[in-house]
């Protein structure tokens, strides 16, 4: 074998398998180069930003980098002996060094530690306010530390500061040093300033938020409490919220597919069997909704849906509801499920009516003509054909349904939430975009499992989308 | 003023402008009928007066915007309308310029503006415009006999019917708890113990059935006139201007308002941080805030503008002091929201008001 194809020369006298090897990655090459925008474009617009976002969810630095000393002595400390005078030494120094940086330093770690025993926020406050009243000198003159920190952040006219960061932190460096030999020890002082800090919680608190690669966005988006000794806790009962709005996520999606299923399969049946003409027509219709934009769509259903709405005044014209006794279709879990089954709709149906359009209508014909009854031709034929356009468009709509959000803030009301509502609470009200990564990441995870799980079962390759 | 005649007036003065070199600032508020008082109070006498041009923009709260402009370093949005403690938490997390009040004048009366403001108007980082609460109300075409207090609000015996409520611990918790006898003054001691939680949390399972929960401010006077609800909370003006301008029959019940502030931020790292400030210094002097409160039942955060807030800018019989969340009648058991309170629970009770209303 091997010498038939060292004699295979081509023309210019290479051997042939080479010359192959050659121009199939040149051809390569050439289909690289034109992906590679679109494969650009999406690793800077979407891989990029999802991982940034992502890696938030694992990774917090922001107590380490405003409260490095702090977090090097409570990373050393067990969480069980008393609070020592160094650990309030370390956090006074560390507030001034901060406060000589940026004022943002330490209340950002504040609001870091808040985030673990609330309370800590307005308790880094106090602190800071009382460390600003302390008298330094700076410059030859004693004076507040207040008027010194106003002082550091002068800016010039290009809106830098006047001071390098590295210069900044120095002084600062200067100031605690001056500090320490005045005012030292600082337990009583710290104490002064908000008894609070003498509850060993807080400090403990201090010890979770100082770890910055840290499972606690993870543990918190799973309903538990990643404590200061590595343990995971789970949460009072009166504030897990995540587990139940996950496996509700699941339920709705779930339902949602179903139902689209089930109102999809007949219409795509109906249009694969007529001539295509009126097919066409039709499908125009089901793509009507296409064109119009979502949130109309998702407020025309809270016109039809609410109690004073259409349906329901349909309802009591015939008797099925009185007056005083409207249905609630909105504003709750049947509302979102209406909705959004509406709206995944033609997600259903595109590729259900793709994959039937391919089936040959003569098959059906010939188990008839064997003797075959209407439901025997149509179940032992036709649906396993359709099978892998069931499987396209269920994935579709379920995949979509998991990530909803707008519908069920409009018409969920109290238990049409979604976890995807919470993952944007938490981006845009409640600005914890950790604990939001943290939620997509487990969500991410949670999908990509199902995608798994729905290859071994159905195989991923018998899905088509036409 | 028609638009022709403001979009002339524009003109000119960004031709004027541009030989002394103008800027133009993207101001951001929530939209609707308070940013128009907003355009009419403060901006357009502000780009007459200046020169300078403003891109006005709406958002729906929340300071993700500003946190990605912010830490991307590129920020487009020169001063952003925000609620108080949106205002705090977004200054604690670094993501705006820190204000020096000193740049503010004195009241129209001679009152310098740090005793001039009220109570909370002047932060670090924030100077507040208006005052607003959040109160309740119902259309009285529908109920003769309406209810008079917060206690009538949970009480779906005595007046049967949904109810609206923002879907958000904030206000609710508060008037939870004066509505289950605790004086408006106590409330956020109570709120403070996690039994004072569970007791506000127990008198809205009272009417949780019954409650459709609204977001956006334009909800609940919508909610109202569809006859979905019997009475739901809102903000005063929202439900002030569904009156005032289109004749809604709405009727508002002052009693345990909350009352909050709306305070001008700059985030940081602006390009025009003097024009925003000369802007902030402009619309929160006496007579701005005063004109504003002609277009908006909002109360001015001066003290000093209230002798001069007059009647609705197209209806001279419809005197605007009546009509504030300050008015001495309206004022009586109004509860003040407390920003460092919620600052410092805010994450917790949410988590909490979360998890009751998902079970």
């Amino acid at each position: 074998m091997s010498n038939i194809s060292k004699k295979l020369l081509a023309a210019d006298g290479t051997p042939l398998r080479k010359k192959l090897a050659q121009a199939l990655f040149q051809s390569k090459l050439r289909a690289f180069g034109l992906v590679s925008p679109l494969l650009a474009f999406i690793i800077v617009s979407f891989i990029i930003p999802i991982i940034t976002l992502l890696w938030q969810g694992v990774y917090d630095d922001d107590y380490a980098t405003a409260m490095p000393n702090i977090s090097e002595v409570v990373d050393a400390w067990d969480g069980y002996d008393a609070v020592s005078e160094g650990m309030y030494e370390a956090l006074v120094k560390d507030v001034i060094i901060a406060m000589s940086m940026d004022r943002a330093l330490t209340t950002k770690a504040g609001v870091r530690v808040n985030r673990e025993i609330s309370g800590a926020i307005s308790m880094h406050k106090k602190l800071m306010r009382s460390i600003g009243k302390l008298k330094i000198s700076y410059e030859g003159k004693e004076q507040k530390a207040k008027s010194i920190f106003r002082l550091l952040a002068k800016e010039d006219t290009e809106r830098n500061f006047i001071l390098s960061q590295n210069q900044r932190a120095e002084i600062g460096k200067k100031l605690t040093k001056e500090a320490i030999e005045k005012y030292a020890p600082f337990e009583q002082f710290v104490l002064k300033s908000d008894k609070k800090w003498s509850n060993i919680e807080i400090w403990r608190a201090m010890k979770v938020a100082s770890v910055k690669f840290s499972p606690a966005y993870l543990a918190a988006s799973l309903d538990y409490n990643y404590t200061f000794d590595g343990k995971f806790e789970k949460r009072d009962e009166n504030r897990q919220i995540h587990i139940l709005l996950f496996f509700r996520t699941l339920e709705i999606s779930f339902i949602v597919t179903v139902a689209c299923l089930l109102l999809g399969y007949p219409i795509a049946y109906l249009l694969a069997g007529l001539p295509v003409k009126s097919s066409n027509l039709l499908l125009i219709l089901v793509l009507l909704p296409f064109w119009t934009s979502l949130l109309v769509r998702t407020t025309a259903w809270i016109a039809m849906l609410q109690g004073q709405g259409v349906m329901n005044d349909l309802f009591v014209v015939f008797g099925f509801a009185t007056d005083d006794d409207r249905f609630s279709l909105i504003y709750n879990k049947t509302g979102t499920l209406i909705a959004m089954t509406h709206i995944l709709l033609p997600f259903m149906i595109l590729p259900l009516y793709s994959v039937m359009k391919t089936i040959p209508p003569s098959y059906v014909r010939a188990a008839k003509s064997m003797g075959a009854t209407n439901w025997t031709s149509f179940w032992r034929i036709y649906f396993p054909q359709s099978v892998p356009g069931i499987g396209a468009g269920a994935l579709l709509v379920f995949i979509l349904a998991i990530g909803y959000y707008i519908t069920p803030a409009l018409v969920g009301g109290q238990d049409g939430q979604m976890i995807s509502n919470f993952i944007d609470f938490h981006m845009r009200k409640s600005l914890n975009w950790n604990l939001a990564a943290a939620l997509g990441l487990v969500l991410l995870i949670f999908v990509l499992f199902l995608f798994w799980l729905y290859d071994r079962i159905v195989g991923i390759d018998n899905m088509k989308l036409g | 003023m028609t638009l022709k005649t403001l979009m002339a007036g524009v003109a000119s003065a960004t031709l004027f402008a541009g030989m002394v070199s103008a800027a133009e600032i993207t101001v951001v508020s929530w939209g609707g009928a308070y940013t128009k008082s907003q355009v009419e109070a403060y901006h357009k006498p502000w780009m007459a007066k200046t020169g300078n041009t403003i891109v006005s923009e709406d958002y729906s709260g929340g300071m993700a915007e500003v946190k990605t402009q912010v830490e991307s370093g590129n920020v487009t949005w020169d001063l952003v309308d925000v609620e108080l403690a949106d205002a705090v938490s977004a200054c604690d997390q670094g993501l705006l310029e820190t204000i020096d009040h000193s740049i503010l004048p004195a009241g129209a009366d001679g009152t310098p503006a740090s005793e001039d403001f009220i109570d909370g108007a002047l932060q670090d980082c924030a100077v507040a415009s208006i005052v607003w609460s959040t109160i309740f109300a119902y259309d009285s075409s529908k109920m003769a006999n309406g209810p008079t207090t917060i206690a009538d609000f949970f009480d779906t015996a005595k007046f049967p019917g949904k109810r609206g409520m923002r879907k958000s611990p904030k206000a609710n918790l508060e008037m939870a708890l004066v509505a289950d006898g605790v004086a408006a003054g106590d409330v956020y001691d109570v709120l403070s113990t996690s039994a004072g939680v569970d007791r506000a949390l127990a008198k809205l399972d009272t009417i949780k059935a019954d409650t459709v929960w609204w977001e956006a401010g334009a909800q609940p006077p919508q909610l109202l006139a569809d006859g979905e609800v019997a009475m739901t909370t809102a903000y005063n003006g929202r439900i002030f201007n569904a009156v005032a301008s289109e004749g809604k029959p709405f009727t508002i019940v002052w009693d345990a308002q909350v009352f909050d502030t709306d305070l001008w931020v700059i985030p940081k790292g602006t390009k025009n941080l003097e024009a925003a400030l000369d802007f902030i210094v402009f619309s929160t002097a006496t007579e701005q805030l005063a004109a504003q409160a002609s277009w908006i039942s909002y109360g001015p955060a001066r003290k000093s503008s209230a002798a001069l807030v007059s009647s609705f800018h197209n209806n001279p019989d419809l005197k605007m002091g009546l009509h504030m969340p300050t008015a001495p009648g309206n004022f009586a058991n109004a509860i003040n929201n407390d920003y460092i309170f919620w600052a410092d629970n805010g994450d917790e009770l949410n988590e909490r008001f979360n998890a009751w209303l998902a079970k």
